[in-house]
């Protein structure tokens, strides 16, 4: 089967005048459908150029860049604003959702700038089905401010869910949230890719990318450790697990 | 197409942002508003002008009588009486563009009805008068061709006069005394309010030229001779032909009369009340001008202050072009919106100023047209500086402003 992402030597050097800056120095990579990778790696190691890069926002400086097969190292930028509309999804550690926007109208804002022109009833329905992916649907009209970090985070999962993408990538997608509001999304992300949905996450958390089926430690610009998750964490248990780890933490404040 | 959608991602950004909106709106409402208002000020007063010019008749020619000098005495303008009725029937007979002469006798009388008495301007006209000032009667007749030959003792009167002598309203068919001499009032005129000069039009008993002649002032020649040409093209023609004519029935001596026209009065009234218009028009031209630099203002703090949404919006997938097109939209439907306002409340202002100060204004199309254009036309140009720097923004940058 054809990969989904075929990164092929690519280099990132940022030019800042004075002292070139080498992020990124010959990443080579596959990712086939249906994979779900942590990219791990400290501040610095180019874990986030990486990520730019895999997400048509950045540039290679050289290399090439197979998406779905499609090479898209050598498109201008509005190009790549279309293969960011269509094959690309994008969850942020921040949400990014739009203030004063309800969740149903921030989860339609990809279609508005899709190719395909869709009427308001079918923008609607897409949105509306997204947000029951994630389980919000109940709170379309909600504005960001009245939604939690995991709901936040779970509108913007929708919003990149919505025009049906190849890869979701996901950048510290609970960078902003507690313990147990980071398992619910990463749940999320599981029942996702149970589905056949390829993700790509960024995180620097172990116990995170213990989610995972596959995780790749980048340290100076380089993939240093390509590895598949053995014990893999499972949402669904380790809640559980939370929750009575929180049970048993109350009972013996109570007691004391 | 997207722009459609663009249109729509628009009109949801400015909604989410009323306060913002309001406020950048508020210097191109002030702006259109003073631009219509004044403009229809300016437009009523410049209506006013050319209704009281119209007030004089239209396409009218006046030939005054020369002056005298009498043992170092001067007489003044008129004094001489050098215009006969013979030369007002000339005119009429000889000039085919003169439609309508009368022969002018002016006088003022005491007049006396009703037990009351008035001193008012009694002049003598043929029955053409009406016809060369534009001016209809209100109630009752004209004097005929047959009163003016019989040196009739009939008269029309203003609305001041009735006003004055006869208290109840019904002058027609009633009898007046000028000088004690009775007259029969056959027609009341319309109100004509004040001329140019600020003198009660309506203020005048108006009889045949000959009964002023032989009855009233016992002049034995005419004031003035007022024509009326056929069309303005025309003026300059009959102007000509009346002082050949003239000039002819002098038989080479001096000439004793001047022929004006009331073209020249009207252009310079109606000048006054344009230049006025454009000076405060450009006044309001620069306020708008400004309002459309707010606008410009607001649109490029909101660029800053909405980075992080460019970096969202370009991050999913929007075009450089989708972006500026949404700022310009937004800085046009602004200033668009502003301007439909802008248009209401100028109409308001001007109507309330002309309630409040007697005012006659009017609010011309094409000032409401050039103030929503224009103001679109503002939209686009101060827009377009803040749209295009937003819509250059780099994604990775953006999203990571905070």
């Amino acid at each position: 089967m054809q990969p989904v992402v075929q990164l092929e030597d690519i280099h990132r050097v940022y030019d800042t005048g004075e002292i070139k800056v080498h992020a990124v120095r010959g990443v080579t990579l596959t990712i086939q459908k249906g994979e779900f990778i942590a990219i791990m790696g400290s501040s610095g190691s180019g874990k986030s150029t990486l990520m730019n890069t895999l997400g048509c926002l950045d540039q290679p400086t050289s290399g090439r860049y197979l998406l779905d097969g499609i090479d898209v190292s050598g498109l201008g930028r509005n190009q790549r604003a279309d293969i960011r509309n269509q094959k690309l999804g994008f969850v942020f550690q921040g949400f990014n959702l739009l203030s004063r926007t309800t969740a149903l109208e921030n989860v339609e804002l990809p279609m508005l700038y899709s190719k395909n022109r869709l009427t308001a009833r079918e923008l609607r329905d897409r949105a509306m089905h997204a947000l029951d992916i994630v389980g919000l649907a109940a709170r379309h009209d909600h504005f960001p401010n009245q939604l939690s970090g995991g709901q936040q985070q779970r509108v913007a999962i929708a919003r990149s869910l919505v025009n049906h993408p190849q890869v979701l990538l996901a950048d510290e997608p609970t960078g902003n949230l507690d313990t147990r509001t980071s398992i619910e999304v990463l749940g999320v992300f599981q029942k996702l890719n149970d589905q056949g949905i390829t993700i790509v996450m960024v995180t620097h958390e172990l116990d995170i990318a213990r989610f995972c089926k596959r995780n790749l430690v980048v340290r100076d610009g380089l993939v240093v450790r390509d590895e598949q998750v053995k014990d893999r964490s499972i949402a669904a248990i380790e809640l559980d697990r939370h929750r009575d780890a929180e049970t048993a933490a109350k009972l013996t404040g109570h007691v004391a | 197409m997207r722009s459609l959608s663009t249109c729509f991602i628009a009109i949801r950004a400015l909604r989410r942002n009323k306060l913002r909106s309001v406020l950048t709106g508020l210097g191109i409402i002030i702006g259109v508003a003073a631009v219509i208002a004044i403009v229809s000020i300016g437009n009523g007063a410049k209506a006013q002008v050319e209704a009281q010019v119209a007030s004089l008749g239209q396409n009218v020619i006046s030939i005054l009588s020369g002056n005298y000098t009498s043992g170092g005495l001067r007489s003044g303008g008129g004094g001489a009486g050098t215009l006969s009725p013979e030369d007002a029937i000339a005119i009429a007979r000889e000039i085919p563009d003169a439609i309508a002469v009368s022969p002018e006798v002016r006088d003022r009388a005491q007049i006396l009805a009703n037990g009351l008495n008035w001193n008012t301007s009694v002049i003598g006209e043929g029955t053409d008068y009406l016809l060369i000032r534009a001016w209809d009667l209100a109630k009752g007749a004209m004097f005929t061709e047959q009163d003016v030959r019989s040196v009739g003792k009939v008269c029309i009167v203003g609305q001041t006069v009735v006003d004055q002598l006869f208290p109840d309203g019904d002058a027609v068919g009633q009898t007046l005394r000028i000088r004690n001499i009775p007259f029969k009032i056959l027609g009341v005129l319309k109100g004509k309010g004040y001329n140019l000069f600020g003198q009660d039009q309506d203020d005048v008993v108006v009889v045949p030229y000959t009964s002023s002649m032989k009855r009233v002032s016992k002049r034995t020649n005419l004031n003035s001779i007022l024509v009326q040409a056929s069309s303005p093209e025309k003026m300059d023609r009959v102007q000509q032909d009346i002082t050949d004519l003239l000039t002819q029935r002098r038989s080479g001596r001096e000439p004793d009369f001047t022929v004006r026209n009331q073209i020249e009065l009207a252009q310079a009234a109606t000048a006054t009340a344009n230049t006025m218009t454009l000076l405060l028009g450009i006044v309001a031209a620069v306020s708008l001008v400004v309002g459309g630099i707010g606008v410009m203002n607001i649109m490029l703090v909101s660029v800053t202050e909405r980075t992080r949404e460019i970096g969202i919006r370009l991050s999913i997938g929007a075009h450089d072009r989708d972006i500026r097109i949404q700022f310009l939209i937004e800085a046009m439907i602004l200033s668009g919106l502003g301007g439909a306002i802008g248009v209401a409340l100028g109409a308001g202002l001007s109507e309330g100023l002309a309630y409040l100060n007697g005012w006659n204004t009017s609010i011309p199309a094409w000032s409401v047209f050039a103030g929503l254009g224009g103001s679109a036309l503002i939209g686009v140009i101060f827009g377009y500086f803040p749209a295009s720097k937003a819509s250059q923004l780099d994604p990775i940058e953006a999203l990571r402003f905070e």
